[in-house]
């Protein structure tokens, strides 16, 4: 592997950071850093340009009015998208997942979003608001997902996405299906926060990253809250 | 103070809200100020209108501190005459009807109020002043966004004839009482930034350089306090420095302080006789309390929200300290703000954690490197420390929990 450390960029903190988004970053650079791997994290503001050369780009969740201001100055700045087209990890929670569509709705005004995924958002007729759980695709080989969504979006996947979890609690996208992968790019509504709830989607990403395959780590907590929320919810 | 002419409804609007409140408390239903208020409104719609009539009416709103600080302006307006309160914290109309209807005619009247329902409460008691403490993230799976209260209380604001005492290290704050030509700042500090980096009118980065802060463009800047907050002390309009002693912890408390003296001071108390009052307060509703029980030294302080937490740890003791979290309805369902608060100030303490939700916690503490044992009851958390001090950290439900719990041993 190279020594060069890995470069973890938390993109508009300033603007979506309402659920708890820290806890993704420290999540990350925690289990990177149990790995011995070299960690640095980059927070990037909304008046600041955001650097092309991250490992792992973190874009998390917000309310209306923040959303639609950061897709203007990310598509007046570009580095993020310039990011994802040479391949960097992204991962996105709720408005920020949004905004990596081609569209959202934001304040009663269909919005441009980033266009790097085949997934398009509008209104649903009432807000999500509750855990959301779900198996993940049996593709990327996780155990299931466990969160909690709070948003008024439905989401429509293109042939482009794959869904990420098949819904069994919850809404999601659109009652059926939630979040949406696709390359090096995960997306997802789950709050808790999700790499909190899902420490293995935290080391999935970092593989992405790193191309190294990690070894497991001491989750005895991370494993009783899981089993707690999923019991909770009656999935097991 | 003559007995106010109250409408003949009113009248019998309160004999029925005194008569509800007792039978619910002698069938054991609490303590039924607020069913009484319920059936007391349905009779005279315009009960609590007429209640405050004739009152000169301080009404206390913000996120935090809103009951404390309540309870320190009661006191300090107390210098001047008989004051009607709200002070168990039942701060919705239905409370503020009770408490009014309970306190008989008094000249003085000191509310808080829950943030969403200023407006009402506005114009139902028409208050010569309203004093504004501060705006964060609170119940993120229900409550409106920080920018929609403050937009809220700016529009409730705009054209009315009201004093307002606000806090001008909160740019949410300074921002929603700026429209209003008589305003009282008070520096109280802003612990929390993390719900003002952009500016409410212009959408620009507020940028903070000491305790200065204002937006890039320059429309929205922090104003000359004419309060501040100062080491132990409290500095007057007049540049005079006094030194304010409490019975409640906290650099938080000294600014509840501040705003309950320049409250005070609006309506003619002198500072000087409004001080030692208060220095008399000890617990309010509970929180603050200290408990001794099988030779532990209890206090209680309650957390609901993550600027609620680091004034929190501003307060607590190096001693060995329980941490409680539940999330139920009104603590919010969402436990992700466990992360928007840094726990490093409890590292390297004897931390115990409880509660619904302690496997959120522990998850939490561990990616913040704090260590920590797990107990399932609150019980269990004293039995497990030795003798002498115990902070105990709880959110709103599990602060009920180990309330209901001491009640029931004491
Ligand atoms: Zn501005």
């Amino acid at each position: 592997m190279s020594t060069e450390a890995l470069r973890l960029v938390w993109v508009y903190p300033d603007l979506l950071s309402t659920y708890g988004d820290r806890g993704n970053l420290l999540i990350m650079a925690r289990r990177a850093d149990l790995r011995g791997l070299p960690v640095e994290c980059h927070e990037v503001r909304s008046d600041q340009p955001v650097p092309t050369g991250g490992d792992i780009y973190l874009i998390g969740g917000g309310e209306d009015g923040p959303q639609a201001l950061a897709a203007q100055r990310l598509i007046a700045d570009g580095g993020f998208q310039g990011a994802a087209r040479r391949g960097a990890v992204i991962f996105a929670v709720c408005a920020g997942y949004q905004l990596l569509g081609s569209s959202f709705f934001a304040k009663g005004a269909r919005c441009t979003g980033l266009e790097l995924m085949d997934l398009q958002s509008d209104r649903g007729e009432t807000r999500a608001v509750g855990e959301l759980a779900g198996p993940i695709d049996p593709a990327l080989g996780l155990p299931p997902l466990t969160g909690f969504e709070n948003h008024g979006g439905r989401t429509h996947l293109g042939p482009g996405a794959k869904p990420l979890v098949t819904v069994q609690v919850g809404v999601g996208n659109d009652g059926r299906t939630e979040g949406a992968w696709a390359g090096n790019m995960l997306g997802t509504y789950a709050h808790g926060p999700a790499l909190a709830r899902n420490p293995a989607i935290a080391d999935l990403l970092i593989k992405w990253a790193t191309g190294e395959t990690l070894e497991p780590l001491d989750d005895t907590w991370p494993d009783k809250l899981r089993n707690e929320r999923l019991t909770a919810i009656g999935t097991r | 103070m003559t007995e106010p002419k109250l409408p003949i409804r009113t009248r019998l609007a309160s004999g029925l809200t005194k008569g509800a409140a007792a039978l619910s408390r002698a069938t054991g239903r609490g303590e039924g100020s607020v069913i009484g208020a319920r059936v007391g409104m349905l009779v005279d719609p315009d009960m609590l209108a007429n209640l405050a009539a004739g009152r000169r009416i301080a009404l206390i709103s913000g996120t935090n501190g809103k009951t404390t600080t309540t309870r320190l302006t009661t006191a300090a307006v107390g210098v001047l005459g008989e004051v009607a309160t709200n002070s168990l914290g039942a701060n919705m109309p239905t409370g503020h009807t009770s408490a009014l209807v309970k306190a008989g005619p008094t000249p003085y009247a000191v509310l808080e109020v829950d943030e969403h329902y200023l407006p009402q409460v506005l114009e139902a008691t028409h208050p010569e002043l309203v004093a504004l403490l501060n705006l964060s993230r609170d119940q993120l799976d229900r409550a409106q966004e920080v920018a929609g209260i403050a937009a809220k209380w700016r529009t409730l604001l705009t054209g009315k004839n009201v004093h307002v005492v606000a806090n001008a290290d909160d740019p949410m704050v300074v921002w929603a009482a700026s429209v209003v030509p008589s305003v009282t700042w008070v520096a109280a500090g802003q612990r929390w930034l993390d719900d003002s980096w952009v500016c409410p009118e212009c959408g620009s980065t507020i940028e903070r350089s000491g305790e200065q802060w204002g937006c890039v463009t320059g429309d929205l800047v922090r104003p000359i306090p004419q309060w501040s907050v100062r080491d132990d002390g409290v500095v007057d309009p007049t540049g005079t420095y006094h030194e304010v002693h409490l019975q409640l912890p906290g650099r938080i408390n000294k600014a509840n302080a501040a705003t309950a003296l320049a409250v005070a001071d609006r309506f003619g108390a002198p500072v000087l006789e409004a001080l030692p009052r208060l220095a008399q307060v000890t617990s309010v509703a509970g929180r603050y309390a200290t408990v001794v029980k099988d030779g532990r030294t209890i206090r209680l302080l309650l957390s609901k929200n993550p600027a609620g937490w680091l004034e929190a740890f501003d307060m607590a003791e190096d001693v060995p300290t329980l941490l409680a979290i539940n999330a139920r309805d009104p603590d919010g369902h969402d436990t992700s703000w466990l992360y928007d608060v840094d726990f490093s100030p409890v590292r390297g303490r004897r931390v115990l954690i409880t509660g619904d939700r302690a496997y959120d916690l522990a998850v939490r503490l561990e990616v913040n490197d704090v260590r920590f044992e797990h107990v399932t009851s609150f019980g269990k958390a004293l039995a497990a420390v030795p003798p002498g001090r115990l902070e105990v950290i709880a959110n709103y439900t599990a602060f009920q929990d180990i309330r209901a719990e001491l009640d029931r041993v004491n």
